[in-house]
């Protein structure tokens, strides 16, 4: 029989007085309180360190504390429930958003790989296509951020963060009145 | 103040409803386990007591937002660990292990003030109580919630984001440290708890 180490008793004492216990366990722990010393030892310590524990009183704010919290909140209201403002629509598509960015960026990945086997090989691993790098440093970068479309989309972004500046400011405005 | 025996769930309905005096009574009810809790976190009863305030201020605020799928004192424990969390950001403190060296050293002071004062530590509750402060705040809430809470294995672990499982070993061994603690700093004591 494996003897259990002091720190694996303690564990099964404390399970078995905090009532965690299955029946079988309870009935061996049991047998083993009633004949082994060491074990009525250790029961009697925890036992009482969980008494002292049960019995230990909170401490206590100072006699002012309650009339505090309630001035402070005599110029508050309860906010409404979360689940009231937050559409659940909007945060659904903002995902579908990122999900189809991450989906197509993907999608491009996996084009740029060749996936033909080479030889007779068994083994059938993508080849990156090494010309990459050197198509992607002899692309024009610049002739896409100078484009008409691309100063149109900037100028949109930004009439969209103000609109949403402007809904926000709003909102604290009606707020605080 | 008129008590009207109204359970948390009945008392929060009329506070929504309108009844504003009646949070009250939830304070009053809660407001020595969410400073106890609070305590754990930080030694400075000023601060606690001003950070227990801030965190029944939140819970009013937010109230509808409690949908009473747990108990309400489980619902406060998340605004009191955020907001103690938030406070120790800012006062720059890593609560997060007791291998911070920082919290270590604190921990150390403290431990030696305690040893110093032992004469003054008469009563056992007491005691035990210092003993819990000398524990990391992590180790000392578990102990709290699941004593002075009366939070199941299940609620602790909903609260902290952990199975119930590793909530029943971290409470052993916040157990076993607490009881090592007793021991080296408290021995008179504990030889009187243990009837020797």
């Amino acid at each position: 029989m494996i003897m259990d180490t002091p720190i694996q008793i303690e564990e099964r004492l404390w399970d078995y007085i905090d009532g965690l216990s299955s029946p079988a366990e309870q009935s061996a722990i049991e047998a083993l309180l009633a004949e082994n010393l060491e074990w009525q030892r250790k029961y009697k310590e925890l036992l009482n360190i969980h008494q002292e524990m049960q019995e230990t009183e909170l401490d206590a704010p100072s006699m002012r504390f309650s009339k505090n919290v309630m001035e402070e909140i005599a110029r508050l209201q309860v906010a409404p429930a979360t689940k009231t403002y937050i559409n659940k629509n909007v945060i659904r598509s903002i995902g579908a958003f990122f999900l189809a960015m991450i989906a197509g960026f993907l999608v491009y990945c996996l084009g740029q790989f060749k996936w033909s086997a080479s030889g007779s090989s068994s083994t059938f691993l993508p080849r990156y296509d090494l010309d990459l790098d050197t198509k992607m440093r002899a692309f024009n970068w610049g002739k896409i951020f100078s484009s008409g479309y691309t100063t149109v989309f900037m100028l949109v972004l930004v009439i969209l963060a103000l609109v949403m500046l402007d809904m926000y400011l709003q909102r604290k405005k009606h707020q605080t009145t | 103040m008129l008590h009207t025996g109204l359970t948390d769930i009945e008392l929060i309905s009329k506070v929504l409803q309108g009844e504003q005096a009646l949070f009250a009574q939830l304070v009053e009810r809660y407001q020595n386990y969410v400073f106890t809790l609070v305590l754990r976190f930080t030694d400075s009863r000023e601060d606690a007591e001003e950070i227990s305030q801030d965190i029944f201020v939140k819970a009013y605020r937010s109230l509808a937002d409690f949908r009473g799928e747990s108990k309400f004192s489980t619902w406060l424990y998340t605004i009191v660990r955020t907001s103690c969390i938030t406070f120790l950001r800012k006062k720059r403190l890593d609560i997060t292990s007791l291998d911070n060296e920082r919290t270590f050293l604190q921990l150390e002071n403290q431990e030696s003030g305690f040893k110093a004062n032992t004469i003054e530590q008469k009563s056992r509750h007491a005691m035990v109580n210092k003993a819990i402060r000398l524990l990391s705040p992590d180790d000392a809430q578990l102990i709290t919630l699941f004593y002075k809470g009366e939070q199941s294995l299940e609620e602790i672990g909903r609260v902290m984001g952990l199975e119930p499982n590793t909530v029943k070993v971290k409470l052993h061994r916040a157990r076993h440290r607490l009881k090592e603690k007793m021991e080296k700093y408290f021995s008179h004591e504990v030889r009187e708890i243990q009837g020797e």
